[in-house]
């Protein structure tokens, strides 16, 4: 097995930049082709985009045009559905695109404009997924909203807050 | 949604600028140790106070430090609160996003095994191909001989 050199650690990185967006940085143990193709093939989106616990994915429209419109939607056990979509700006398989963001029944304000770069090393593919938010509130209240998760975390010391925040180059020298 | 008071509301935004700045993650590192002066802060960034002074007052206005009541020193101290409430609004975005991702991971698997079970197919397609060529030009010389043999 060849050592791997020191890069981006696998496990997801999110991070608050700037004054309005949100940042995730993961590692895929996979080429850039197959990853890009999860990211835009419907039959491959929905297993593993989910929504809330017990949704299906009920609408899985996407497009490769510039200019065109791609459509999410979740629908829960009762019926409500929860539905997203937005307009292609860039698409450039296999390394990035970008597309508008907006929910139905928006919960934040305004519109968000998400990009997706994947990049290849040593048979891995990193992906920097940026959420542009239109204000500083907006993404602030995307990151106050309550989210699915069964674990809270609790912090000893601020070294881990601070990476937790801003990623592994967030030590004091 | 959650209701959250309009203090709270402010406190995000402005943590996360007071954040946004090296220096500044620094200082809250080395508070994190223990209290400490204006100059024992500034020390280690070859800064002068003022220009520490002034990081101080934006960690403090997001209610990240707060001063000590020793009237000669006046310690910083870190306030961790907002800290950790930005932080855990944070982590449960992320955990929210890696659950997802484990799922992308375990499909990525598939989808490569997939593949090479795919390039199998194909490599034993190949090798039956050839095979069936080689028993082709096989019997040619066979043929050519026996034509020459007829000959004489």
């Amino acid at each position: 097995m060849n050592a791997q050199p020191m890069q981006t650690p696998k496990a997801l990185q999110v991070t608050a930049r700037g004054d309005r967006e949100i940042v995730m940085i993961r590692v895929f143990d996979a080429p850039r082709t197959l990853v890009w193709e999860a990211f835009t093939k419907p039959e491959l989106l929905k297993r593993w985009l989910f929504g809330p616990p017990g949704w299906t994915f009920a609408v899985c429209e996407v497009t490769q045009k510039v200019g065109e419109r791609y459509r999410y939607v979740w629908r829960g056990p009762d019926g409500t559905e929860m539905g997203m979509g937005g307009v292609i700006r860039e698409f450039t398989p296999p390394e990035r695109m970008v597309g508008t963001e907006k929910f139905d029944d928006a919960w934040y304000p305004g519109e968000a404009l998400v990009t997706i770069e994947l990049k290849e090393q040593g048979g891995k593919t990193t992906l920097t997924q940026t959420i542009r938010y239109e204000s500083r509130e907006a993404r602030d209240t995307v990151l106050k909203s309550p989210m699915e998760s069964g674990i809270t975390m609790s912090y000893d010391r601020l070294e881990e807050l601070l990476k937790a925040v801003f990623g592994e180059d967030s030590h004091m020298n | 949604m959650e209701l959250v008071s309009y203090e709270q509301d402010q406190r995000l935004d402005v943590t996360f600028a007071a954040l946004a700045d090296p220096t500044r993650r620094a200082i809250l590192a080395r508070l994190a140790v223990g209290e400490a002066s204006v100059n024992e802060l500034a020390a280690p960034f070859h800064m002068t106070q003022p220009a520490i002074s002034k990081h101080l007052r934006v960690l403090e206005r997001a209610g990240l430090i707060s001063q000590g009541r020793d009237a000669q020193r006046r310690p910083r101290r870190l306030e961790a609160q907002p800290l950790a409430q930005a932080t855990a609004w944070l982590e449960r975005y992320r955990e929210f996003w890696e659950e997802r991702f484990q799922h992308l991971d375990a499909l990525l698997v598939e989808m490569q095994n997939q593949d090479m079970q795919n390039q199998e197919l194909k490599s034993n397609e190949m090798q039956k191909k050839e095979t069936r060529s080689h028993k082709k030009n096989a019997a040619s010389p066979k043929l050519h001989i026996k034509r020459s043999g007829d000959q004489k």
